[in-house]
């Protein structure tokens, strides 16, 4: 196949992939997108094939290694239960680096085969766009294998900070800079593995200072990344298809990194230098006095409901891990049986990944039109006679609104404390991430419910 | 004068940023899970350059340094791109709408 042609193939799967992305739009779009996306895949992989032409032993190889590849991609894609979403799409971004360093490196050892010059004598631009896509893909990879790490619960979410740990990641980054440079002048690869490692370093550096609340930010600002390792390859390899998806990529990183900082009233470098809700910030709070509050059990609660005419949900992390989503659907489908109105508020940071709380409730058989975002509902507290928060705390807590001392004034939060009455359902009176005590738990409408998410509401069901 | 085609590239590049913006801010919030997911899978057409790499030597020698990159790249990407489309393909098969 003609260079000329397969170019033309590229531009056609770029367009695809741009489709599936388009149908992500509605719901009821997105599989006929999902389904653009494969397409896109399929014809990208088949003019390769075909662009290079030769048949030797070397196909029956890459069909075995890309076997493999599949069979252990539709395993886990069969087999990873819903809550697990966030490591999941954490671990695929930490590949998608990775293999972006590998095709770096085999271009960087096996030039002519990209026609890309020779060893030692490789294009300059090539060598600039290839040692940025080995450098953004290697911090991608070791970035994402931390954040997978943390949202596994392998390593703590707690943040880790040290002295002067972002003075040695600005070097670092000027290291890179330098490295390239000289990389560029000498073509030597140990300066090529130097700069490779060094990148690895830096994703490491860059994750573990940021706490497990924050890991929404985290997970897009990798998705970013992944992205523009994917271009900065794409350039390299001067294949269109790969440009496109890596621009798409990125952008579409960027811009969910950007509605969850929003979602926090807090800026992207706020976020990336760390350390939020570490020790020394939660502290301050603990010498407080005690302040009263009520408490109920599950007969309460289910009185409460049974006796509302419209209930508002407000799911949190608290509830992927009590994995309490198919218990909630199923109190929900007793009290519309009552003729009660249900609606669940979404707080854009809810959860560790974005759209988290969708994902789960979608799995629980919640139809999507009865989930509401938080500028879409946040009117409708006013008005509704209970609401019940699930795992949710700090998205919540009024003093957001009222008091400027706090480290989340000005963060967008749902307006719950104006409902006749509030349902907390909560394991102890712990502060959230944030560090700070909720004021909702000591206003006059809110009876607290000491629990598992998950058994309190298999109790509230018994009491229905 | 001819122009440099990695100015062609660029062009398209700076584009698609603008097409990839405007196409992401109009993904419902609700979605945006399969969205991550699903821009896995599609940056994993990155398998091209790995399938190159390791076709690179059609020689006797199947296993240089250079084509071994490639086929590790190779299993890295398939998993995303197996992987990353079939649990959209499952997560975007469960958001169903009331029953009327």
């Amino acid at each position: 196949m003609s260079a000329n042609l397969s170019a033309l193939f590229y531009l056609i799967s770029g367009v695809l992939f741009i489709l599936a992305l388009r149908g992500l739009s509605s719901p009821e779009t997105s599989r006929q997108g999902n389904f653009f996306g494969i397409i896109g895949m399929i014809i990208a992989i088949l003019v390769t094939f075909l662009s290079i032409g030769n048949f030797s032993i070397g196909i029956i190889y890459v069909l075995f290694f890309l076997l493999i590849g599949a069979f252990i991609g539709a395993l886990v894609a069969y087999k990873i239960p819903m809550t697990a979403m966030p490591e999941l799409v954490a671990g695929f971004h930490s590949l998608v680096g990775l293999a972006a360093v590998f095709v770096a490196i085999s271009a960087f050892v096996n030039p002519e085969a990209f026609d890309l010059g020779e060893p030692g004598k490789i294009k300059l631009v090539s060598l600039i766009e290839m040692s940025i896509g080995a450098a953004v893909g290697a911090i991608t990879f070791s970035g994402s294998v931390i954040a997978f790490l943390k949202l596994r619960g392998i390593m703590s979410g707690s943040p880790i900070i040290f002295k002067g740990q972002h003075f040695l990641n600005a070097l670092l980054l000027i290291s890179i800079i330098i490295l390239t440079f000289f990389l560029c002048s000498v073509q030597s690869s140990n300066l090529f593995w130097i700069l490779i490692g060094i990148s690895f370093l830096i994703g490491f550096l860059l994750i573990i200072p940021i706490g497990g609340a924050d890991m929404p930010v985290v997970i897009s600002m990798l998705n970013s990344y992944s992205g523009w390792a994917a271009a900065g390859i794409g350039f390299t390899l001067e294949n269109t298809a790969l440009v496109i998806t890596g621009a798409l990529v990125g952008s579409s990183g960027a811009i969910l990194s950007y509605i969850m900082c929003k979602g926090m009233n807090r800026s992207f470098f706020n976020v990336i230098l760390g350390g939020f809700g570490a020790t020394e910030q939660s502290s301050k709070y603990q010498n407080k006095e005690q302040k009263p509050f009520k408490s109920g059990n599950a007969e309460d609660a289910a009185f409460l409901m049974k006796n509302a005419s419209s209930v508002i949900i407000v799911p949190g992390y608290g509830m992927a891990v009590a994995q309490a989503q198919h218990a909630l659907r199923e109190m929900v489908d007793i009290l519309k049986k009552n003729d009660i109105k249900i609606s669940y508020a979404i707080h854009p940071v809810a959860g560790r990944m974005p759209g988290h709380m969708n994902v789960l409730l979608a799995e629980a058989n919640v139809p999507y039109d009865e989930v509401f975002e938080l500028e879409q509902i946040n009117n409708d507290f006013a008005n509704a006679d209970v609401a019940y928060v699930i795992g949710a705390n700090d998205v919540t807590n009024p003093v957001a609104k009222t008091d400027p001392q706090s480290p989340i004034y000005g963060m967008p939060v749902l307006d719950v404390e104006k409902c006749k009455s509030v349902l907390f359902v909560k394991r102890s009176l712990a502060p959230g991430y944030a560090g700070i005590d909720n004021d909702l738990f000591y206003k006059e409408n809110t009876l607290m419910l000491f629990a598992d998410a998950k058994k309190m509401t298999e109790d509230i069901i018994k009491n229905l | 004068m001819e122009i440099d085609p990695t100015i062609f590239r660029f062009s398209i590049f700076i584009l698609s940023i603008f097409v990839g913006y405007y196409v992401v801010w109009s993904v419902t919030p609700s979605l945006h899970t399969p969205l991550m997911s699903v821009t896995n899978a599609i940056s994993s057409v990155i398998i091209v350059g790995a399938i190159i790499a390791a076709l690179a030597n059609n020689t006797e020698n199947i296993l240089n340094s250079s084509s071994i990159f490639g086929f590790l790249a190779i299993i890295l990407s398939a998993i995303n791109i197996f992987g990353g489309f079939l649990v959209t393909q499952r997560m975007l098969s469960m958001y169903k709408r009331k029953k009327k």
